[in-house]
C-alpha cells in the first residue's frame, strides 16, 4: 500500500489508490534527481518512475498536484495528462498526491524574476533559470501566480506521453507485436487485428520495464482535448453538495474547535475570564494559544458561541491604531531613503516635465480582504510519531514545515491530506489558521480537532491586500503623451507574507511595482519608482497581488494624460504600445466593444490594459449614469495566453476574475480603528451582487509564445477600466478605490 | 424534537436556539449545506423549509415547522434534479461553495415562478454571494432550469 494509497475521502473523486503492483510513469526521472515520492511504498517488482501516472491492475489515477481553489486546475492538469496518455474522462480518479519536492515548480521563476514578461534578452532568460533552480532546490511546491497551467503544461503532456509509450512497449513484450504497429485509444492498446488490452491489465507487465523515455508530443492539432470545451471533473460534486471540502472533513472522535486571536493582529492577549464560556453546554476545554484562546466543544456552533463568551484583555497594535496613521506612513515614505528600486528610467523625464506638467495626481488603493467563501479551517490530528492535517493548502511544503515548528515534529513526519478549496484568492497562501489548529490539537494527542473560523474571525484575521499609494505626472505634445513619472509606496507584500513564514527575502520586492513598471508601452519618457512603507497592518497576496495596485494606477494616469493630449483613449494606447501580442490584444478589444460608436447619453466607455503574469488583458467598461448611480452595463475583455486550454473554463475565470475585481472596485476595503478591523462580515465589504453584475464578453487569443495561467490576469484592468467609464460618463475623476466613497452605484 | 430532512426523520436533542445550519452539519452530518458567514449576508446555508428556501444560519431550530430539503435531498449525482442538471450544462461552479445554496434559492424560485423575467431572476438571486463570480453562468442556468422544469 503506498502512500497515496493510506488517503481516504468519501468524495466522488477518489479511491484509495492501490499503488502495489502498479506502475507509475512519467519524465520526472529524467529530468531531476529527486527521488520518485511513490518508490518507497511500491511492492517488490513494482516500477515508479514518476509523481503524476499511477496505473494498477484495477485503476488509473492522475495526480494532481496543483491545488484546486476554484479556477478548475484539477481538471485541467488531468486532461493534459490524459491528452497524451489516450485516456477519457471517466477512465481514471485524480488524487492530489503528497507534498513533495518532486512537484516543484518550474513556472514560478517567470513571473519572480524582475524583468519585464515580454523581455526575452539574455539577462532576462539566464535569471529566469537560475531563479529556476533554485526554486528547484527548494523544491518549491506551490499554487499561486497564475502558474499552474505554465508549469504543467509541457511536463504532464510528457508525462502522459512516457505512460502511453511504456504501455505499448509492455503491449508489444506481451503480444509480439512490434510497438510500431501498436495504437492507443480509450485507456488501451490496440492491436493491428482490433485487440484491445487495458492499461489496466499491462500494468503488472509495465512495471517491469524501465519507462520509454524518448517521446515526442502530439502537435496542436491532433488534440483531441486541449482547447476544446471540456466538462470539468468537479462539476457534478460542487452541484450536489457531495464535495468535501477543508471544512466538511468529518474523522471519527474529532471535536470542533472556535479561536479568537486579539484583533489587533500581533498584539498580545494580557488576560482573559473563561469562567462564562467553560459552563457552557457542549463545551469540554479551554485552550491558549499564540495571542489568543481556543474554545474547544463537540459542535462548531457552541464553540463559537462560547468563545464568543469569553472577556479578553487584549493588548496594543503593532501598527498604527487607526486609518490615518497607516496613510500618513504612506504619505512619508516617498524618499530617497526608502527608494526600494528605481524600476525604469527611459528617455528624460525630468527636462520632459520642465515644460509643464498636464497631469499631477495622487492615488490610492486600500487594503482588502480575501474573504473566500469557505472560511478558514483546519483539521489536526496529532500522535506522537505522526501528524495529520487534513485542509486545503497552496504551499503545502511550507505547511509541512510551520505545523512542524508547532508540534515539535519533523516535516517528514507532518502528513497533509490536501482538498478542494473553497475560494482562496491568496488566503490559502497562509499558514496562520494551521498553526493555530495544529497549537490545540497538539494539546489534545490523539484527539482530531478542527478548527473553523467564524466569519468575524476571518475577516479580522484576514491578512489583506497592502494599501499603496502613487504619485503621478506626465507631459503632452501635439495631441499625444510623451512623459510618465509615477511613484508608488507601499509596504511589502512579499516581506510581510514571507516574514510570517521565517523567511527574509532580500532585495526590492517587484510586487510593489507590478502592474505599474512593466508595461509594456514605448513611451518617449518614462519613470517608474518604487518605494517601500515600514510594514504596517500584515497584509498578503490578494489575487493578482501587486498588480491589482499598479495597473490602477499606471492606466490611470496614463488616461488623464490621454485625455488632456485630447486623444483616443484606446488608439492613444495602440500608438504607444510596443509589443505585438499586446497591441492586438488592445485592437481586439476595441473591435469586441466596437469603440468609437455613439454610445448614447449618460453613458460612457473606459478601457485600461494591464499586462500581468504575462499576459496582456485589455478590458472596455461600458456604464450608465442615472438618479440610482452607476450602473455597469458591459465588459469586453481580450487576453492572449498563448493556448487556452479549456474555452468554457476561461470564459468563466476571466468573467469571474472582471466581477471579482470590479466588486472590491466598488465598495470593499478593510479600514482601521482602535487597531481593529472595522468591517467584520460580507455586509461591511460586499463585493458584487448578482443584479448588478454585467455583461461580459470574452475573447482569448493565442499569439504569445508561452502558456499562460488566467486566474489573475483579469483583475488589475478592470478597476481602472470602470474608473476611466465613470469620467467618460460623467466628467467625475476618481482616483482612490473603492470607488463608492466619490460615487453612487446603482 | 424531531426533524424530517430529506425524507428522513431525527430525534436531535439541541438547544432551542441552534442555528439549523448547524444542527444539519454538525449534528446529523449533512455536510453539502455550507456554513459561508452565519448572519444570513451570503445565502451559502440556504435549504428549503416546507419548499421554501431560508437562511438555515439564521434559524433556529425550534422554528423549523415543516420538512428539510437540503442539497444533498432536492438530486442525486446519479439522478440530478433539473436545476442541478442545468448547472452542470452551464459549468457553473468554480471553487463551489456558493453553489449548494444558489441551487436551492433557484429551485425555490422556481417552485414560485415558473418562468421568472431576469428582473425577477436577479431579485430572487441576489442574497446569494459567490466570491468567485460566476454569476453569468448562474443566470443562464436558471434559465435553462425553467425550460427544463416546464418540459418536464
Amino acid at each position: 500500500m503506498g502512500k497515496v494509497g493510506k488517503i481516504a475521502r468519501r468524495t466522488f473523486l477518489f479511491g484509495a489508490v492501490a499503488v502495489a503492483g502498479g506502475v507509475a510513469f512519467g519524465v520526472y526521472k529524467v529530468r531531476t534527481p529527486y527521488e520518485n515520492p511513490l518508490e518507497n511504498d511500491l511492492a517488490d517488482g513494482a516500477a515508479t518512475f514518476n509523481p503524476w501516472v499511477v496505473i494498477t491492475e484495477k485503476q488509473i489515477t492522475l495526480i494532481t498536484p496543483h491545488g484546486d481553489k476554484g479556477q478548475g486546475v484539477a481538471h485541467a492538469q488531468a486532461a493534459l495528462v490524459a491528452e497524451e496518455l489516450d485516456v477519457e474522462f471517466g477512465q481514471f480518479e485524480i488524487d492530489f498526491g503528497k507534498p513533495d519536492k518532486a512537484y516543484w515548480n518550474r513556472a514560478l521563476a517567470g513571473d519572480g524574476a524582475p524583468f519585464m514578461a515580454t523581455d526575452e534578452s539574455f539577462t532576462a532568460e539566464a535569471t529566469r533559470s537560475f531563479m529556476g533552480g533554485m526554486i528547484k532546490l527548494l523544491g518549491m511546491q506551490i499554487t499561486g501566480g497564475s502558474t499552474a497551467m505554465p508549469d504543467s503544461y509541457e511536463k504532464l503532456r510528457e508525462a502522459g506521453a512516457v505512460a502511453r509509450e511504456t504501455l505499448k512497449l509492455a503491449a508489444s513484450n506481451v503480444s509480439g507485436v512490434p510497438v510500431a504497429q501498436l495504437k492507443t485509444a480509450n485507456g488501451a492498446v490496440q492491436l493491428p487485428d482490433g485487440t484491445e488490452l487495458a492499461y489496466t491489465a499491462l500494468a503488472g507487465e509495465a512495471a517491469k520495464v524501465e519507462p520509454v523515455t524518448e517521446i515526442t508530443l502530439r502537435k496542436p492539432s491532433k488534440w483531441r482535448l486541449i482547447g476544446q470545451p471540456m466538462q470539468r471533473l468537479d462539476m457534478v460534486a460542487k452541484s450536489t453538495g457531495t464535495l468535501d471540502y477543508g471544512i466538511d472533513v468529518d474523522i471519527d472522535g474529532m471535536v470542533h474547535a472556535a479561536v479568537m486571536c486579539n484583533p489587533r493582529q500581533g498584539g498580545a492577549l494580557n488576560g482573559y475570564d473563561a469562567s462564562t464560556a467553560v459552563g457552557m453546554r457542549g463545551v469540554q476545554k479551554v485552550v491558549d494559544v499564540t495571542g489568543g484562546v481556543a474554545v474547544v466543544a463537540d459542535n462548531t456552533w457552541r464553540a463559537i458561541q462560547a468563545v464568543q463568551a469569553i472577556d479578553f484583555d487584549w493588548g496594543e497594535a503593532p501598527y498604527p491604531a487607526e486609518q490615518d496613521g497607516h496613510w500618513a506612513a504612506i504619505e512619508a515614505s516617498f524618499n530617497d531613503d526608502q527608494l526600494d528600486k528605481e524600476w525604469r528610467n527611459e528617455g528624460d523625464v525630468t527636462a520632459a516635465l520642465s515644460g509643464g506638467k498636464a497631469v499631477e495626481a495622487a492615488y490610492r488603493v486600500p487594503y482588502v480582504a480575501h474573504a473566500p467563501l469557505e472560511p478558514l479551517n483546519a483539521t489536526v490530528l496529532v500522535e506522537d510519531d505522526k501528524v495529520t492535517v487534513w485542509t486545503g493548502h497552496q504551499i503545502p511544503r511550507m505547511l509541512q514545515d510551520q505545523v512542524a515548528k508547532v508540534t515539535g515534529h519533523t516535516s517528514e513526519q507532518i502528513d497533509l491530506v490536501n482538498h478542494f478549496m473553497g475560494g482562496s484568492f491568496g488566503h490559502r497562501l497562509e499558514f496562520k489558521h494551521v498553526e493555530l489548529a495544529a497549537e490545540i490539537a497538539n494539546q489534545m494527542r490523539g484527539t482530531p480537532v478542527q478548527l473553523t473560523y467564524s466569519r468575524e474571525e476571518d475577516f479580522a484575521h484576514d491578512f489583506p491586500r497592502h494599501i499603496g499609494m502613487a504619485r503621478g505626472s506626465g507631459a503632452v505634445k501635439d495631441g499625444k503623451v510623451t512623459a510618465i513619472d509615477l511613484q508608488v509606496a507601499m509596504p511589502s507584500v512579499v516581506g510581510s507574507q514571507m516574514g510570517r513564514a521565517g523567511m527574509n527575502v532580500p532585495g526590492p520586492d517587484m510586487q510593489i511595482a507590478a502592474g505599474a513598471w512593466n508595461n509594456p508601452y514605448g513611451l518617449e519618457n518614462f519613470r517608474m519608482r518604487a518605494y517601500r512603507v515600514p510594514e504596517l497592518a500584515p497584509v498578503s497576496s490578494w489575487r493578482s497581488v501587486g498588480a491589482s495596485a499598479g495597473g490602477f494606477f499606471f492606466d490611470s494616469l496614463l488616461d488623464e494624460l490621454i485625455h488632456e493630449a485630447g486623444a483616443d483613449p484606446l488608439q492613444e494606447r495602440i500608438r504607444l504600445m510596443q509589443h505585438d501580442v499586446s497591441r492586438k490584444v488592445l485592437e481586439t478589444v476595441g473591435e469586441m466593444s466596437n469603440w468609437g460608436s455613439p454610445v448614447g447619453p449618460n453613458k460612457g466607455r473606459g478601457v485600461a490594459f494591464v499586462e500581468s503574469f504575462g499576459v496582456p488583458t485589455a478590458e472596455v467598461i461600458e456604464v450608465t449614469n442615472s438618479e440610482d448611480g452607476i450602473t455597469i452595463d458591459k465588459v469586453w475583455v481580450a487576453a492572449d495566453v498563448g493556448t487556452v486550454i479549456d474555452p468554457v473554463n476561461f470564459e468563466n475565470l476571466v468573467q469571474g476574475g472582471v466581477i471579482f475585481a470590479l466588486g472590491h472596485a466598488m465598495n470593499s476595503e478593510i479600514t482601521y480603528s482602535d487597531g481593529m478591523a472595522q468591517q467584520a462580515n460580507y455586509w461591511d465589504a460586499e463585493g458584487m451582487r448578482l443584479k448588478q453584475c454585467p455583461e461580459i464578453m470574452v475573447r482569448g487569443l493565442e499569439n504569445g509564445d508561452q502558456v499562460r495561467g488566467i486566474g489573475e490576469p483579469p483583475v488589475p484592468p478592470a478597476a481602472p477600466a470602470l474608473a476611466n467609464a465613470i469620467f467618460a460618463a460623467t466628467g467625475q475623476r476618481i482616483r482612490e478605490l473603492p470607488l463608492y466613497h466619490h460615487i453612487d452605484f446603482a | 424534537m424531531q426533524l424530517i430532512v430529506d425524507g428522513n426523520s431525527h430525534e436531535v436533542d439541541v438547544e432551542e436556539d441552534m442555528p439549523l445550519l448547524w444542527v444539519l452539519r454538525d449534528e446529523l452530518g449533512i455536510k453539502g449545506v455550507k456554513y459561508g458567514c452565519g448572519v444570513a449576508a451570503c445565502g451559502a446555508c440556504t435549504v428549503h423549509v416546507d419548499g421554501v428556501a431560508v437562511r438555515s444560519c439564521q434559524t433556529p431550530v425550534s422554528d423549523v415547522d415543516g420538512p428539510v430539503t437540503s442539497i444533498e435531498g432536492l438530486g442525486k449525482p446519479e439522478a440530478l434534479h433539473a436545476v442541478q442538471e442545468a448547472w452542470v450544462e452551464h459549468q457553473v461552479a468554480q471553487c463551489g461553495y456558493c453553489q449548494s445554496g444558489q441551487i436551492m434559492q433557484a429551485a425555490s424560485l422556481l417552485t414560485e415562478i415558473k418562468m421568472p423575467s431576469d428582473a425577477e431572476i436577479d431579485e430572487a438571486m441576489s442574497g446569494n454571494l459567490c466570491r468567485c463570480g460566476t454569476y453569468p453562468r448562474i443566470r443562464a442556468a436558471v434559465k435553462t432550469a425553467a425550460a427544463k422544469m416546464q418540459e418536464a
